[in-house]
């Protein structure tokens, strides 16, 4: 009886949670975009792998190889190539106009023919990090390629060959991954800020004082924010993996989505409790927003969703295990990728499971404290 | 009185608000130099009525003239705009709770331009005159209301207008206060005798004081005259029959003369008992001993003023605040230990209006009958009769925020009592309803107390309230001073009303230094000169933006953890950043499948285990372990070894060795597969030098990859420009983010429609003081990454802080334009977030270079500050550059400050709808 009265408590003021989220358009075409526009984007335009690189020649050539090399710079790894004099080189890297620049230099062609071992520059704007180490190996390799079907030669006969195969991703396309980076990141972001928010405007309106004097336990309260939120974005998640991942990006999922938004359920748990619990302590509106975005972007840039983990400091790496994302991020790779099963992932669950119910907790005690502070 | 010129005019005025009528074809005129005053119900549309007058609101059909002008005509109110003050409902609406009491008839002062020496006389003149110099430096915040409301007149009378609009400036104050408010306002009357003020009221013995009077009802003008030609005219009493009197028909009908019956004699169990309960913030004791008894069916009433503690006993009462001595019980339990099921027998209303504002009258009483789990057949029916007890049918579906006060009011005490409970607490419940609904609302507390023995806890400020309590308790700076009935209290100080025994009380409990004896008039300073002074009307004037810049900096020098956020949240994200995110691949974790283990196996895999790129795994035993540790995300590859391959290679058969990369993160497999296609090379130079003694045959071309900028290829180059890329965009821009939506939540935006400063003075002293602290941010990030972490600056200096100045101004424009756009301060941070993180980490250069986006994202990443910004950052510390190569992302995001900025001018709305 008490347990259902409780249960409905939390129900009636979850509901009035959503009617509060309806009552401002603005949030929901932002909701909107975070889960269209803005996992769709940089998942197709901003690619992290080789891909529309920018790439500049410098023929002072002009011969027919420098032609094949110039026609072997394909799309989907290339723009189209841009021409430029010798001049115009220092220019062009400066102002980031192109990452690669070849200069192919005069009478490449026939000083090869005659076994002059000419010479090809290929300048690398080696700030950008992501693309200049693997770029910079497809063009040589591309231009050895060239070189040597213009020669009549084939590859030469070595002793062992590697053979490599992507599993999961076969051709390595960063569009899979940052599709469903996204997500993730725009899930976090949605549960800390409209949890949090929700929390300090109730808070700011006097509406919490009023609540408290119904009899209702913080608890309640405190839950029927995190289901209420919680189930927009599970929502909107789901929504998103469907439509945007799946059908518009084209990114095959090769694990179960009932078990992803399994997870996702899991993981808002911590998020949204972790939202309330930065609300406590912020004592207003701008406190909190100064508060909730560094917690947001160090979670997200840091959660093996844009660099690798494995290559950050053992501190760090260790503070991180304890952030949720970083293995809501492994779960969303493991199902999502992988295809990997519970039975797979169950570490990862039970490590989101936990820290979601620390953070909880954690929440509740400080809410419970606040509330009883005045 | 005079009726010689009009200081205001209005003609056919109609307003509406959405399907509300807040005006019907309103045609009025107003005498000069007199008090007028605005009576009428709740919701009649007396606010609207004086923000149109005030040029605060936009006019929607009709004419208005106010001081000889139209003030649709900009140029018109522009100038007459320093003539007139303007002082908004609410208590303390208009005034910055952060700020000292001396700070903000400062800032107004300075907002119309006086000159200090001015200024100084005036406020030591206003707060000797209203009795606040005692304490100028206590904030806004912690007065109590009716001082509040008091240094709102000042705030006002700041500049000498010609005309003073007060909406509502008494309601919710407490009776010793609202005399001396008018007493003060009398006074600046006589100084000033060609003043003219405007006031709207609730208090019917309020409107008995002024010179005319308008009398509104349902957006018309029911009548006009002076207090005395209201009466006569409809042969009333009092002002508040004849109101009653002017209404119409229907309206009237509904209202009777009320009667009380005795209260039943009960000896019964206190419902409500208090012993010596206390109650201390720090030093100040907010509620000194209190005691009191009150039996069920009582209605006992609370009196005292502003911040005597009323509202501290009602919240220990209900349990929101513990008390910190003695003990109060509901029906003889402990308030502390009680349990929900005696909250369930409890009703409260508090003093704030703190229902849902989004939601509508329906959904809120719906929301708490299904919260005191009210049987669910029953609940329509229940709610029907709320709605109709007090008059809500109009409004049902109207969402709350949009009620008038009076109106809210009436939804609390519907939301209070919709369980029907068993004791009320309410807190000064009818503060600003009007008299009618006032009058039935106590219809309904008489009819609770004496035929269904409800306890009924109430604060008011209303004497004719207070004498229909059973019993009253006067309180003062935390004590009661006298429990009696009322009539009893009457005898004991030999009054003749009510009011002049509270009064009475007070008088003799004020003599704290805390409560200067301010009804004296006390000596005030000579003014140096006596012309008024008026300000320069000229569009932008930088003392306003001053005023407006000094302000916002004072307001966050008291708040530390914003402060301190803003300072060292930068520092702390770039230390973690700079350490964490890298492009570095290392510590690869690897697993390798022989199916051969022969010498020749072994041989070719040492090479593997010998780099410091790999770590070696537990090695696999079959394919269904690769599978299943793969998928588990433990290996990022897996070399396989082909059964026979030591046997094919010596033959020369060319074996086939397989590399698995784990493709779930594409970066990283690119990268395991370069450093493995290395490695292979290395084994397959080493095996050819071994075993035929020869060099490989060299490619016929030479490949010269130059890595320019950044020869060693560290992540830490390009990683900490960037970084700084992103940290100036983030934090600034959630710095401005609520900057003008939090005025508009907290009300504060009207001293914007309602003074001289302009837009653009308003938005751009909002924005200096971010700015300021920005630029210390870039500071600070600067010198971190020379110190910290050893990234020197090759190219221009004075390119980068340009750059930076101009980024910084551009990241707070951001922050400020999203504010002005949305609705609520949680709109502003989420918009603020999520419209700066994608362009500013993923369309910026920092990870893809932007010559490799396309479609939205490059124009995104093109069409937003952090791309450019990241040319100049990664350009002047990284590649070298110098001012020359810099100027085209310089004068890009010097076009970005300003467009930024007039964007969010020509948003921001200087008038209410």
């Amino acid at each position: 009886m008490n347990i259902l009265r409780k249960l409905e408590n939390i129900f009636r003021l979850g509901l009035k949670e959503l009617v509060s989220l309806a009552y401002d358009p603005v949030l929901s075409i932002l909701i909107l975009y975070s889960f269209t526009f803005a996992v769709y984007s940089p998942a197709k335009n901003a690619q992290m792998e080789l891909a529309n690189a920018s790439v500049a020649i410098v023929d002072e050539d002009r011969s027919t190889l420098s032609m094949r090399i110039h026609d072997a710079l394909l799309a989907p790894f290339f723009f189209p190539p841009g021409h430029l004099s010798i001049g115009e080189i220092d220019e062009a890297m400066d102002s980031g106009r192109y990452t690669f620049i070849l200069d192919i230099p005069p009478n490449f062609q026939a000083d090869l023919v005659a076994h002059r071992h000419p010479t090809i520059q290929i300048n690398v704007d080696a700030t950008a990090m992501a693309q200049a180490g693997t770029g910079s190996g497809y063009l040589s390799s591309i231009i050895s390629q060239e070189v040597r079907t213009f020669l009549g030669e084939d590859e030469i006969g070595l002793p062992v060959k590697l053979v490599t195969r992507a599993m999961f991703n076969p051709n390595l396309q960063s569009t899979w991954f940052l599709g469903i980076s996204q997500i993730v990141n725009n899930i976090t972001l949605l549960a800390i800020i409209l949890t949090g928010a929700a929390l300090i405007r109730e808070r700011e309106h006097g509406t919490m004082e009023h609540l408290l004097v119904l009899p209702l336990t913080p608890s309640d309260i405190m839950i029927a924010k995190v289901w209420a939120n919680g189930l927009v974005i599970v929502v909107a998640a789901a929504f998103s993996l469907k439509v945007v991942v799946q059908w518009a990006l084209g990114v095959p999922i090769a694990g179960s989505m009932l078990l992803f938004l399994g997870g996702t359920v899991l993981y808002l748990f911590s998020v949204t409790a972790l939202g309330i619990f930065l609300a406590t302590i912020s004592q207003s509106m701008p406190q909190f927003g100064l508060l909730a975005i560094p917690v947001y972007i160090v979670m997200s840039l840091l959660s093996g969703g844009n660099t690798p983990l494995d290559s950050m400091p053992e501190a760090l790496q260790v503070v991180m295990y304890a952030s949720p994302a970083t293995h809501f991020m492994s779960i969303a790779q493991g199902i999502l990728f992988r295809g990997a099963g519970l039975d797979v992932m169950w570490p990862e669950f039970a490590a989101v499971a936990g820290i979601g119910a620390a953070f909880f907790v954690a929440a509740l005690m400080r809410f419970r404290a606040s509330v009883a502070a005045g | 009185m005079t009726r010689g010129d009009i200081v205001a005019r209005l003609d056919e005025v109609t307003h509406h608000y959405g399907e509300t009528a807040a005006l019907e074809a309103v045609s009025l005129e107003l005498p000069s130099g007199c008090s007028i005053g605005f009576i009428g119900p709740d919701g009649v549309g007396k606010s609207t009525l004086l923000g149109l007058l005030s040029g605060v609101r936009i006019i929607q059909t009709g004419t208005v003239q106010v001081l000889g002008g139209d003030m649709r005509d900009l140029a018109h109110r522009t100038t007459v705009c320093p003539r007139v003050a303007y002082m908004p409902q609410g208590l303390g609406r208009n005034l910055y709770p952060t700020l000292s009491v001396f700070e903000n008839v400062d800032f107004f002062g300075r907002l119309f331009g006086h000159s200090q020496e001015e200024r100084e006389w005036r406020i030591q003149e206003l707060l000797t005159s209203t009795g606040l110099a005692t304490f100028p430096d206590r904030p806004a915040g912690k007065l109590s209301g009716g001082m509040k409301q008091k240094l709102g007149l000042c705030c006002s009378l700041i500049h000498d207008p010609d005309l003073l609009i007060l909406d509502e400036p008494t309601t919710g104050v407490d009776p010793l206060s609202r005399r001396q408010f008018w007493e003060l306002v009398g006074r600046f009357r006589e100084r000033q005798a060609h003043m003219s003020v405007l006031v709207a009221t609730a208090y019917m013995e309020e409107a008995e004081r002024f010179d005319w009077l308008v009398a509104m009802d349902a957006g018309r003008i029911l009548a006009t005259g002076t207090p005395q030609e209201l009466k006569t005219q409809t042969g009333a009493e009092t002002l508040e029959q004849a109101f009653i009197s002017l209404l119409p028909e229907s309206k009237r009908k509904a209202h009777r003369p009320l009667s009380i019956p005795p209260p039943r004699t009960q000896d019964g169990a206190p419902a409500i008992e208090a012993h010596d309960l206390t109650r201390r913030f720090g030093t100040f004791t907010a509620v000194d001993h209190v005691s009191f008894r009150i039996v069920r069916g009582e209605i006992f009433g609370f009196l005292g003023s502003n911040g005597c503690g009323k509202t501290t006993t009602m919240k220990m009462l209900t349990g929101l605040l513990p008390a910190s001595e003695g003990e109060a019980r509901l029906f003889g339990q402990p308030v502390e230990t009680s349990s929900l099921e005696v909250r369930k027998r409890v009703g409260f209303m508090s003093q704030s209006f703190s229902l849902y504002a989004e939601l509508t009258v329906q959904q809120n009483l719906e929301l708490h009958a299904h919260l005191f789990h009210l049987a669910k057949d029953t609940i329509p029916d229940r709610i029907d009769e709320m709605v109709e007890r007090f008059g809500l049918g109009d409004v049902r579906e109207e969402l709350a925020e949009r009620l008038p006060l009076g109106i809210r009011q009436r939804l609390s005490l519907a939301v209070a009592m919709i369980h029907g409970p068993e004791i009320l607490i309410l807190d000064e419940p009818t503060s600003g309803v009007d008299p009618i609904a006032r009058d039935a609302f106590w219809e309904l507390l008489i009819d609770l107390s004496r035929h269904h023995e409800v306890t009924i806890f109430i604060s008011t400020h209303f004497m004719n309230e207070a004498e229909r309590c059973d019993r009253i308790s006067f309180m003062h700076a935390g004590r009661v001073l006298a429990q009696d009935t009322p009539e009893g209290l009457i005898r004991a100080r030999n009054a003749k009303t009510l009011e002049e025994s509270f009064i009475a009380y007070l008088e003799e409990a004020s003599t704290t230094p805390d409560q200067p004896a301010s009804e004296t008039d006390p000596p005030t300073p000579s003014p140096p000169n006596t012309s008024p002074h008026r300000e320069s009307l000229r569009r932008f004037d930088i003392r306003r933006m001053w005023a407006y810049a000094r302000r916002e900096t004072m307001e966050i020098r008291r708040d530390p953890i914003r402060l301190g956020f803003a300072f060292l949240g930068p520092i702390i994200l770039m230390i973690v950043f700079g350490y964490g995110i890298t492009f570095d691949v290392e510590h690869l974790s690897y697993a390798v499948l022989d199916h051969d283990r022969t010498p020749e196996s072994r041989q070719y895999l040492e090479n593997f285990s010998g780099s410091r790129y790999f770590l070696e795994q537990a090695p696999l035993r079959d394919y269904a372990q690769l599978e299943t540790r793969m998928r588990s995300g433990e290996l990022k590859f897996s070399v396989e070894i082909p059964p026979g391959f030591g046997r094919d290679l010596t033959r020369g058969r060319r074996p086939e060795v397989g590399l698995w990369l784990d493709g779930a993160m594409p970066f990283r497999a690119e990268t395991s597969r370069g450093y493995v296609q290395g490695v292979h090379q290395a084994y397959l130079t080493d095996l050819i030098r071994r075993e035929f003694g020869t060099e490989v045959e060299a490619l016929p071309v030479g490949i010269d990859a130059r890595f320019r900028y950044n020869q060693d290829f560290k992540s830490v180059f390009a990683m900490v420009p960037g970084i700084i890329m992103l940290l100036l965009m983030l934090i600034p821009a959630m710095l401005t983010a609520v900057g003008v939506v939090r005025e508009k939540e907290m009300g504060s935006i009207t001293n914007l429609y309602a003074t001289p400063v302009t837009g653009l003075e308003f938005l751009l002293g909002k924005q200096l003081p971010y700015i300021g602290i920005a630029v210390l941010n870039f500071t600070s990030l600067v010198l971190l990454s020379l110190g910290l972490f050893q990234v020197p600056i090759k190219g221009s200096v004075a390119a980068l802080v340009l750059g930076g100045i101009l980024y910084v101004i551009a990241g707070t424009g951001v922050g400020l334009l999203i504010s002005t756009f949305v609705k609520t301060q949680i709109a502003a941070i989420f918009a603020t977030a999520i419209l700066t993180t994608l362009p500013a980490v993923q369309f910026s250069g920092f990870i893809t270079p932007v010559s490799s986006l396309s479609g939205s994202a490059r124009i995104m990443g093109y069409g937003f500050p952090s791309s450019h910004f990241q040319q100049i950052s990664l350009g002047t510390f990284t590649k070298a550059l110098g001012m020359n190569d810099l100027i085209i992302p310089l004068a890009a995001l010097a076009s970005f400050s300003v467009l930024f900025l007039l964007l969010s001018r020509a948003l921001l709305k200087t008038q209410e709808r």
